[in-house]
């Protein structure tokens, strides 16, 4: 149980770890860091379980959150989450093949979408947003896919690719450099303010009755649409095409990718620009759901997107975009549930204190996230 | 080898020599294989069996000398251009893809043919019916024998000129090395050239055509398998062992 969280088995920790767990002092060690796992589940349990059964209760009795805001609530955080899990294929597919984590992800991420403004900012001066919302929609995808696409491929082929064989401690430290490099070569480039968006048309904020019962707004289930076939899409490249069996082999092992003939380096340059893309179209998501984008606002969606990577499990595809869907819902219902059920005021503005919490108690009870397996068991110099 | 254009070796090693950095491993290995032949390495552990061939494929470069394929240099080019000119390996222990299915690894073994994979895969389900009866399965859930026999499916989907094996009977049941050699024997006999690295001699020997021993880095001995089988020398340094 006191397995690195998340690095792989394999890695230079685990073997530290595991050598210290052979000594005495280990072991004792070992035995108090468990009981204190313990401890915390339990409390976790009952002081989760304790908030949704008192807020289930205010419910009923009338008191509480009403079920019209329950519902809001639910589609609120399924369409952030649908947006969160577009980012977290990123962390996981470059996990997957190279086994660090991308933490300049989140820019890639932030570029798309504050490029793609730029460009929503002149069609709406034309007057194409307002009487084409449609093709404006349609650009400004294309526009933060190439963005995004463009960034990662090239972050990869600069700082990525000259330290293929050094340790992976150090394209993560590198990562978390590239990341603050972007940051501010936007903000030198577009400037520190906050952008905000056109906004949407009328039909998009109007609610719609979906399936007759349930009304969500427009923008909601645009969200929504957008992620579902990007998610197919992706899956269905993964799964059946050339390419993404090739990826799917340079995850495994590498050497022996390489010998059935597939162009490794080419192969890892691809994955990037397919993370990328998902988080150019994320960049849109997140304009259509908040409108408001700054240099920094790579920063907290990346972040809780590796979150939802890890929830997930990392390097699984689908357990990303379920782990980002679970920390959508856990932000914004389990907010006003556990937290208002407890009686805690202004749950809303701990919205960021929950989703990391829930980090945390994922891998208190499940280290290896809620689908972990692990997309490769190739041995890492 | 009655014609003259035989003559030319599929696979030749001239007077080369690899480095790990600093560390060098072969040093002056001259290899000669004639097409159709089975020819097998011997030698003990880290004699630098496994850096021989993966000289052959590219994944280590020489640092002097030539590795040549149908009298042409192949050291210094790519992998993939060297798999695209006929060259496959079966690696040591198997490293099949273990989270793709059986099918899916024998596919991925074809993966620079772009035509129809029917027959082939026809050919690798009569020798080895089992995998037939496997391919939904993940290669990972297959026991030790099994993966074997798709490692060889896989090495053979792309139609290879020539077969490296790294180590064909390592961790493997006798009864099953024997079912394992009588395949690469057969498939040799189909007309791929098969050169094969052993630590098991006597096997190796009573089915390969000639044998190299290699001795920290260094051909010792060349021969036919029947005169390495009778060597005394042979006979103290590897063949009393693997038994
Ligand atoms: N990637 C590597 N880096 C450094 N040394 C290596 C590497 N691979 C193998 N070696 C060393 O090269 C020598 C020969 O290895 P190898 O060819 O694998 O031997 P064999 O296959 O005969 O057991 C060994 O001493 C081994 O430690
Ligand atoms: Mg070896």
């Amino acid at each position: 149980m006191a397995a690195p969280l998340l690095i792989r088995r394999e890695d230079e920790t685990s073997v530290v770890s595991k050598t210290v767990s052979k000594s005495r002092a280990g072991k004792f060690r070992d035995g108090w860091v468990d009981g204190f796992l313990w401890f915390i589940r339990i409390a976790a349990i009952l002081v989760v379980g304790f908030g949704i059964f008192r807020s289930v209760v205010m419910t009923l009795n009338g008191e509480g959150t009403s079920i019209d805001a329950w519902e809001n609530l639910i589609v609120s955080g399924v369409a952030q989450g649908a947006m969160y899990g577009m980012l977290a294929l990123g962390y996981s597919m470059v996990y997957g093949v190279l086994g660090f984590i991308n933490f300049a992800h989140g820019e890639v991420f932030m570029g798309g979408a504050m490029v793609s403004f730029f460009v929503a900012q002149a069609l709406f001066d034309n007057g194409v947003w307002e009487s084409n919302f449609a093709l404006s929609l349609f650009i400004i995808l294309i526009v933060a896919v190439l963005t995004s696409t463009l960034i990662a491929v090239i972050v990869e082929r600069v700082a990525y690719r000259p330290l293929r064989d050094a340790p992976r401690i150090i394209p993560l430290i590198t990562s978390i450099g590239i990341s603050f490099f972007l940051q501010y070569t936007f903000a030198g480039l577009f400037g520190e303010g906050v952008k905000t968006y056109p906004t949407p048309p009328d039909y998009l904020r109007n609610k719609v009755n979906v399936l007759g019962f349930l009304p969500i707004e427009g923008t909601k289930i645009l969200v929504m649409v957008v992620a579902l076939i990007s998610m197919i899409g992706l899956y269905f490249y993964v799964q059946k095409t050339r390419a993404g069996r090739a990826m799917r082999a340079v995850a495994e092992d590498k050497e022996i990718a390489a010998l059935m003939g597939i162009n490794v380096d080419r192969t890892i340059v691809s994955t990037f620009a397919v993370g990328g893309a998902m988080a150019g179209v994320a960049g849109i998501l997140w304009a259509l759901l908040f409108r408001s984008i700054s240099f920094i606002t790579g920063f907290l969606p990346g972040i809780k997107a590796f979150t939802a990577a890890v929830l997930g499990g990392i390097g699984n595809l689908a357990g990303a975009m379920v782990g980002g869907i679970v920390l959508g819902l856990f932000e914004n219902v389990g907010t006003i549930v556990v937290l208002g059920g407890l009686g805690i005021p202004g749950a809303g503005t701990l919205k960021d204190v929950i989703s990391f919490s829930a980090l945390v108690l994922v891998l208190v009870f499940r280290p290896r996230g809620l689908f972990g397996e692990r997309l490769s068991h190739e041995d890492r110099p | 080898m009655t014609d003259t254009v035989s003559t030319t070796p599929v696979l030749e090693f001239r007077n080369v020599n690899t480095h790990y950095g600093p560390v060098q491993i072969l040093n002056g290995v001259n290899i000669t294989i004639a097409e159709g032949e089975m020819v097998c390495l011997l030698g003990g552990n880290a004699s630098g069996k496994t850096t021989t061939l993966k000289t052959i494929l590219g994944m280590v470069t020489p640092t002097s000398g030539e590795v040549l394929l149908d009298g042409e240099v192949i050291s210094g080019m790519s992998t993939t251009h060297i798999v695209e000119r006929g060259v496959s390996m079966v690696p040591e222990n198997r490293r099949l893809f273990a989270r793709m299915t059986v099918l899916e690894n024998l596919e991925i073994g074809a993966y620079l043919r772009s035509d129809d994979l029917t027959e082939d895969l026809e050919r690798i389900f009569e020798l080895f019916p089992r995998v037939k009866e496997r391919l939904a399965q993940k290669a990972g859930t297959l026991s030790g024998g099994e993966q074997q026999m798709v490692a060889v499916g896989r090495a053979m989907m792309s139609r290879p000129k020539v077969l490296l094996m790294d180590e064909p009977s390592m961790g493997l049941a006798p009864v099953l090395v024997a079912q394992n050699f009588d395949i690469i024997e057969r498939i040799n006999k189909a007309g791929t050239t098969v050169f094969m690295v052993e630590q098991n001699a006597n096997m190796a020997l009573s089915i390969a055509d000639r044998g190299y021993v290699l001795q920290t880095g260094e051909i010792v001995l060349a021969d036919t398998a029947e005169n390495l089988l009778a060597n005394p020398q042979m006979r103290a340094a590897y063949l009393g062992h693997t038994e």
